[in-house]
């Protein structure tokens, strides 16, 4: 049996790693290959042009502008979401005060627990057309029709604040499921340690600074990293809300939308292969790096 | 992918599959531009049906084999084909079936079967997801139509195909010297509006600058938005009113200019001027709000009477039948005249052959895509199309007889008075990019206080940085 083992082992991995290369590793080289061609996706011919779709990226303004999205995004949507998503966990865990000792949460917290997580489970398209009536330019839309009420004109939400609209939907939509994932770090956080702090007299709010916080940065750093990836599509979002699939004039514009827009409306595969490259490339330095950055800090328990 | 509804192979069928003259002819028209695609895929055509040139079958045919058409499903519809067409078709070669598909994203679908050289014989290629053209046929997938417009019309006796068109329309789906799209529908372009609203009000449409400015003005007072176009999604309506205007200033030459990528052709006074026109007519007259909505949007509001005039075309009409109130009567006026040097009359119009329908190079039956098209171009499928969409087609006469629209009746009276005053642009087809270019400085210039000067300088820029492909 000794020597049948590495047949078996492979016997075992040849399945998954035949279907990993097949529909992962081959399309991710196959875009790679695709970027360094002029392939127009209309017929089965194309030229090898080098590194020439990565240049013309370089220069093409509305690349810089979605960047810029992206960076924006990367910065406000972790920061925003995680605050809130800390912050109403802590009140579904331990807002309730201290009851025998143990810190409890608010009432209804399991109500409210559903609610937060509902928007979850909605697919990104029809959050995009419920939004388009949230937003809508006139009194049809709820918001302006809402501040009709006090006297204020219509606000143009996606002319003029296109991107903090859509940086609204996607906190709106992702605070949910963070709130579930840190209520769940919270919950195995032992309870002695709250007892102790309870018993030191520490108020809710040094609880949550001090102890919470700390003991959940690993969780935190995860979260970061999804984060950070949903910062980098944001595509369908904004095709289906924005004016203009990313305008007006490229306002809200992201990479993806980009590579939509030069692959399929103006068949140019390989330059919308090389942006997809230059975007994978981004996304894999970012979670790199946010992985890597916060490793010393860890706290154990 | 549920459309990929591959025809039966075309070797499990009895009749005689050669590879003919035919198909080396169809191949090189594209050599020419392909030889810049070396090292790529293999570029043998597939084994391509033809059948007897005959009288009666004038393109080679083959009697038994299938022929695969996908209609866009948008504004006009799909009924026209599968109720006229493909009748039409089927009546003539009953052994041979007709494989029809609809899609509304023609581009998701069709693309990867053109990229593995498998595409359907015919296309209508329409829609906000519509492949470029003007790539395709530079990638050698469109058949040349010559011998088709060559061909004697189905049922016009005496005369060929291209002597049944409307003058112009060859030309449009005309590639450096070849026809490769046929473009179907004639569309009258101006603005459209209310024959109710301005009988009420006792208005008549504008002919000068200063009357249309008065009439808007008059409209304002009422609580209308005077004018208005949908900023979200078609932007290219109203780009394709500022050029209308230039081209009324400076000629028709203006958009050969722009069209054949000239240096200083969007700089030209004429556009400069008609974008300061337009732009003033959008910060005084528009509504801000309808830079976020979408065409379907703005059209219902118009349905209501809350908008006065709204730049479209003929198709308009028959797009909003189901939100049409009763006696609201469609009528479309042509854009008024700029200047008193105009070199247009006020008459003249933006009017063009457009909807493309082609056939696929690589198809297993290409004569009978293009057998398809002349059923489409007999007088009785041109006669139908109109009847079921409300819109005219390229073939002359075809419309006699019908009972046409309140739209349509108007149209056809715009296009009468226009005579020789019309004309059209082809760069949007041509230069996807600079399409999307001109989508954005046209919302900039209308809705978001840009100047005449930004739009022209900011389109010539981008137009000296697109590579010339196509010159007419």
């Amino acid at each position: 049996m000794r020597q049948g083992k590495y047949p078996f082992v492979i016997g075992f991995l040849i399945a998954p790693l035949a279907l990993y290369g097949m529909f992962v590793l081959r399309p991710i080289a196959a875009a790679v290959q695709v970027s360094m061609t002029n392939w127009s996706g209309l017929s089965p011919n194309f030229d090898f042009v080098g590194l020439e779709n990565f240049q013309k990226l370089l220069d093409d303004d509305k690349v810089w502008l979605a960047a810029k999205h992206h960076v924006f995004l990367l910065v406000t949507l972790p920061v925003i979401t995680i605050a809130l998503a800390l912050f109403f966990a802590f009140l579904l865990n331990m807002g309730g005060g201290t009851r025998g000792g143990m810190m409890t949460g608010v009432w209804g917290s399991k109500f409210y627990r559903v609610v937060f997580f509902l928007p979850q489970v909605l697919a990104v398209v029809i959050v995009g057309v419920i939004f388009g009536r949230v937003y809508a330019p006139d009194g049809s839309g709820v918001l302006n029709r809402f501040l009709e009420l006090f006297g204020v004109d219509a606000v143009q939400f996606m002319a003029e604040y296109g991107l903090w609209s859509i940086l609204g939907v996607l906190v709106w939509q992702a605070v949910g499921f963070y709130v579930v994932l840190f209520a769940a770090g919270m919950s195995s956080i032992p309870a002695e340690i709250y007892e102790a702090a309870v018993m030191d007299g520490a108020s809710r709010v040094t609880i949550f600074f001090r102890v919470t916080i700390p003991l959940l940065m690993e969780t935190v750093k995860v979260a970061w990293v999804y984060l950070g990836i949903l910062a980098m599509d944001a595509f369908a979002l904004v095709m289906v809300l924005s004016i203009d699939e990313g305008g007006p004039d490229g306002a809200t514009t992201v990479l993806p939308v980009q590579i939509y827009k030069s692959g399929i409306r103006e068949s140019d595969y390989g330059y919308a292969s090389a942006l997809g490259v230059a975007l994978a490339v981004f996304t894999i330095i970012f979670a790199v790096l946010s992985l890597r950055g916060g490793k010393r800090n860890a706290v154990e328990h | 992918m549920s459309n990929h509804t591959d025809s039966p192979s075309a070797l499990n069928r009895r009749s005689v599959l050669r590879r003919t003259a035919a198909v080396g002819l169809l191949a090189t028209p594209a050599a020419g531009l392909l030889s810049a695609c070396v090292g790529g895929g293999t570029d043998e055509p597939t084994t391509q049906a033809t059948g007897q040139v005959s009288a009666e079958n004038p393109l080679g045919v083959s009697t038994e084999t299938p022929v695969e058409v996908v209609i866009f499903d948008g504004g006009l519809g799909t009924k026209y084909a599968t109720d006229v067409h493909i009748p039409s078709y089927q009546a003539k070669f009953p052994k041979s079936k007709v494989t029809y598909s609809s899609t509304q994203e023609v581009s998701t679908t069709l693309q990867p079967r053109f990229a593995s050289n498998t595409p359907p014989d015919m296309v209508n290629n329409a829609g906000s997801k519509l492949m470029d053209q003007g790539k395709l046929v530079e990638a050698g997938q469109v058949a040349d139509l010559s011998d088709l417009f060559a061909a004697p019309s189905l049922d016009i006796a005496g005369k060929t195909v291209g002597e049944t068109l409307i003058p112009g329309t060859i030309e449009q789906g005309t590639f450096n010297g070849k026809p490769y799209v046929l473009n179907y529908a004639y569309t009258v372009f101006g603005l459209w509006y209310s024959g109710k609203l301005f009988k009420d009000n006792g208005w008549t449409a504008p002919t000068t600058w200063a009357d249309f400015t008065a009439l808007l003005d008059k409209m304002k007072a009422k609580g209308i938005t005077p004018y208005s176009y949908a900023g979200a999604n078609a932007a290219y309506y109203q780009y394709l009113v500022i050029l209308t205007t230039a081209a009324k200033i400076g000629g028709p030459d203006v958009l050969k200019a722009i069209d054949n990528l000239e240096k200083g052709a969007w700089t030209n006074d004429a556009v400069k001027q008609a974008a300061t026109l337009w732009g003033e007519i959008g910060a005084k007259y528009g509504n801000k709000a309808h830079l976020g909505l979408k065409h379907t949007e703005v059209q219902l509001q118009q349905n209501q009477y809350k908008v006065g005039f709204y730049p479209s075309g003929s198709w308009l009409e028959n797009e909003q039948s189901k939100d049409t109130p009763a006696g609201f009567d469609y009528q479309v006026a042509a854009i008024p005249g700029a200047t008193a040097s105009d070199k247009l009359p006020a008459t003249g119009l933006y009017a063009a052959a457009g909807e493309m329908y082609f056939v696929a190079s690589k198809g297993k039956n290409v004569q009978g895509g293009k057998e398809y098209l002349r059923h489409m171009l007999s007088k009785a499928g041109a006669k139908g199309f109109t009847e079921l969409t409300k819109s005219l087609t390229v073939v002359t006469g075809a419309a006699e007889g019908l009972t046409l629209s309140p739209g349509l009746t108007s149209a056809n009276a715009a296009l009468t008075a226009a005579g020789a005053a019309n004309f059209s642009f082809r760069w949007d087809a041509w230069y996807k990019n600079l399409d999307d270019e001109c989508r954005a400085a046209t919302n900039k210039l209308m809705f978001q206080g840009g100047t005449a000067d930004e739009f022209c300088t900011r389109m010539q820029a981008a137009a000296d940085k697109t590579e010339k492909k196509f010159s007419r």
